[in-house]
């Protein structure tokens, strides 16, 4: 299967040097995404890397989102949305046949911009998907994936006594790191997060912040963020979006030092977007 | 002359004065602010239309005001007059017989080419009326124009630079919502108020208690008037209704707001609602033209399977079952349209975050989208409940005449709905206990609904804090 990933590849020598040895989790080749006639993505390639945190940046509107949801085929879910290319994980094509995309969301975990907890208990929130999936096998393997969940997700602490309250009367950071939970407690191998930040005050942000870089070390993560400082603070990589296309890719600090393409300067200082 | 008075359609006449007074008093206020605005150095605090329309405010609305307590209280005023002069005689009568008499008066005053009855007392009455009438309207025209003309003059007196007509048009049309409010609520108010009443009168002569306890139902003899029985039918037939509404309006309405195409929703949906747009007497009708037959049919047959002991069903020409399936068909726009609403209203995000966790659309929508909903959809079906209670229509038609209570809806029913009908229809005198106990049960079926849409308002207040 690796073999058929090299077939692929057509990134330039240094980049491929570098897909050696960093281990490629997801590698999307080719993207288009169209909105009924409108197209919102242009030809993206880009190969991202496991046990990491590569960051989606660029002005409103350029496709982050978009593109990241190809990721976990959650533009199924729009009736307009069309997709074209191709996207594989640890080499498999995620948009074959064979691929159920509802399994492919169980390893492929989202977290939104706005925490969206269900109208359910706290424990029952971070259970939904260890239910619908079958992964407890009883009611004590449940209590653990939920407590497991919540440790790593660094909000045991605030909610063990009250796992039977209502998600939704959480504080935000709280509902965010919840929704981060609910996505772990399914044990995935990805974690796309789309501006989890955005809708938080900086302490819950920096808390938030704190997890992620937890959680790269058992996870590959593709955050999108508008704050530079946060794609500086938590990412290794960093993809530049302009326009639906993708301007620049590469090592966090060197996209941050020593941009290549001008329209990447002009953005990360704060000319446009 | 004072006859010509009591005859003119005097209300048009007046609308027009009035319209006219409004016109010409804007001019000129908007006129005077002009000069005004030209004779100052300092700009004027609201522009010239709007001192125009306080002017115009200020003359049209007291004479409305005027006008509008002469509505209200101008014939009662002639009627006590006219009582007071007519011989003792008749007004020994009582209240009600004198109320009766003078009602005929004023039908025959109405009546403009009404010759002469022969009654040498009646018509001198009649004549008498016409002529008070006709005192009454001059007066309470020649106030509203003094009105008009003293609001006009002391609008028009305010009138300055630095007025601020701006503010007070706005309060002015503050006001003119407030009462447009206010009416509403007053004649709702009013209705429950003279229901009450009717109602009391009534449980002075029937004990409250043998009402609402009562087994026996017997109005139109006059001799029991337990509601029990009608309470049974009523629920009975709203139950059933519901059993057909409930699962098909909230299984459509997930339908549509979840599964279906863009395309098919803008057709079905208003398809849907053209349902609501039927005359709820076409679905009597169909109700006691088709299905009241195809109940009967089917319940013999029932009848007659060998292990179904004989006579087991009621299988009636009419029954509860026919009129419960067609006001279920009846409610089912009502439920789905309402629920189609809340489901709506849960955010998408929700959605999105069951669907990437893995969840499958059903799974989805059983699991988080109605959990999210569910109380929304109570309050739907709470409020599709009251209608079901208070539908009239179709019960008169198809659901019987028979105070009973029994299990079996192929039997007929009644509902307090039908009742009322039946005991207010033909010939009645307002007086009776026969008469009065269709406002008690008025007045129990008000309650009833108002709980019932309470509950619901209630469950859906507290859903939308919860999303908002
Ligand atoms: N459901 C949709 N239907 C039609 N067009 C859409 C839809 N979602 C996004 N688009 C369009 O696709 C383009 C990319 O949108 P996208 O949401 O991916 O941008 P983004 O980079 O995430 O922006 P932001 O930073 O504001 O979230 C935009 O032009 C947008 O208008
Ligand atoms: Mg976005």
């Amino acid at each position: 299967m690796d073999g058929n990933v090299e077939d692929f590849t057509e990134t330039d020598k240094s980049e491929r040097a570098a897909n050696m040895a960093e281990m490629i989790k997801v590698d999307c080749r080719n993207i288009d995404v169209f909105y009924d006639d409108k197209q919102a993505i242009f030809d993206i390639s880009l190969a991202i890397q496991d046990r990491a945190v590569t960051s989606f940046i660029g002005p409103s509107g350029c496709g982050k989102s978009t593109f990241l949801r190809c990721m976990n085929r959650m533009n199924d879910t729009i009736e307009s949305a069309k997709v074209t290319g191709k996207i594989f994980m640890d080499g498999a094509d995620i948009n074959d046949h064979s691929i159920d995309p509802v399994l492919l969301r169980s390893r492929v975990g989202m977290v939104f911009q706005k925490p969206n907890p269900f109208p359910k208990s706290i424990y029952d929130n971070i259970a939904y998907g260890p239910r619908i999936h079958g992964l407890a096998g009883s009611k004590s393997e449940l209590d653990e994936i939920v407590e497991s969940s919540l440790r790593k997700a660094g909000l045991w602490d605030e909610v063990k006594d009250r796992l039977p309250a209502p998600g939704t009367g959480l504080s935000g950071g709280q509902q965010q790191r919840l929704c981060i939970a609910r996505a772990i407690a399914v044990s995935p191998e990805v974690i796309l997060m789309d501006e989890p930040c955005s809708a938080l005050d900086p302490i819950a942000t920096a808390r938030i912040e704190e997890l992620i870089d937890e959680l790269r070390e058992r996870y590959c993560i593709v955050i999108v963020t508008h704050s530079m400082q946060q794609a500086a603070r938590v990412s290794q990589r960093t993809a530049f979006f302009h326009l639906g296309k993708l301007v620049e890719y590469g090592d966090t600090e060197r996209i941050f030092t020593n941009p290549e393409d001008t329209r990447t300067q002009d953005y990360i200082t704060g000319r446009f977007g | 002359m004072l006859e010509t008075f009591g005859h003119l359609p005097i209300a048009w006449l007046l609308f027009a004065v009035l319209a006219a007074a409004g016109f010409v008093s804007f001019f000129a206020g908007r006129t005077e602010a002009v000069a005004v605005g030209r004779g100052s150095s300092e700009r004027l605090n609201s522009q010239p239309n709007y001192h125009g329309y306080f002017v115009a405010m200020a003359t049209i609305g007291p004479a409305a005001i005027v006008l509008g307590l002469y509505a209200l209280f101008g014939e009662t005023l002639v009627r006590g007059e006219l009582a007071g002069e007519l011989p003792q005689r008749i007004r020994d009568l009582g209240s009600l017989e004198l109320n009766q008499y003078i009602d005929r008066i004023a039908e025959q005053s109405a009546m403009r080419d009404a010759g002469p009855t022969g009654n040498a007392l009646f018509d001198a009455a009649t004549a008498r009326y016409t002529s008070l009438l006709g005192i009454s309207r001059i007066i309470a025209v020649f106030l509203a124009l003094l009105a008009a003309w003293a609001g006009f003059f002391v609008a028009k007196r305010k009138l300055s630079v630095n007025f601020r007509a701006r503010a007070n048009v706005e309060n002015g049309i503050k006001l003119l919502l407030f009462m447009c409010a206010a009416i509403a609520v007053f004649t709702t108010i009013g209705i429950v108020l003279s229901l009450f009443f009717e109602a009391l009168r009534f449980f002075s002569r029937v004990p409250f208690f043998s009402f609402i306890f009562g087994l026996e139902w017997n109005a139109q003899t006059g001799a029991d008037f337990g509601a029990i029985p009608l309470f049974f039918g009523t629920f009975m037939i709203a139950f059933l209704a519901m059993l057909v509404a409930a699962p098909i309006g909230l299984l459509s309405a997930i339908y549509l707001s979840e599964y279906a195409s863009p395309r098919f929703r803008s057709i079905v949906k208003p398809i849907l609602e053209l349902l609501a747009g039927i005359p709820t007497v076409v679905y009597g009708f169909f109700a006691l033209q088709f299905v009241a037959p195809l109940v009967r049919s089917t319940a013999n047959w029932v009848n007659g399977l060998a292990f179904v002991p004989d006579g087991f069903l009621a299988a009636q020409p009419t029954s509860a079952l026919a009129a419960g399936i067609v006001m279920g068909i009846m409610i089912i726009p009502f439920v789905s349209s309402l629920s189609d609403d809340v489901i709506n209203a849960v955010p998408q995000t929700l959605r999105d975050g069951a669907y990437a966790m893995g969840a499958t659309k059903s799974e989805t929508v059983k699991q988080v989208v109605m959990p999210a909903a569910l109380p929304g959809v109570i309050a739907a079906l709470l409020l599709a409940v009251s209608r079901a209670i208070g539908e009239t229509m179709i019960v008169v038609m198809a659901a019987g005449q028979r105070a009973q209570i029994t299990p079996d809806p192929t039997a007929d029913l009644t509902t307090i709905t039908v009742q009322i009908v039946a005991l207010l229809t033909g010939d009645t005198e307002f007086d009776s206990a026969k008469t009065l106990s269709a406002f008690a049960l008025g007045f129990v079926l008000f309650i009833v609904t108002l709980i019932f849409n309470l509950i619901a308002l209630r469950v859906v207040q507290k859903y939308r804090e919860k999303y908002e």
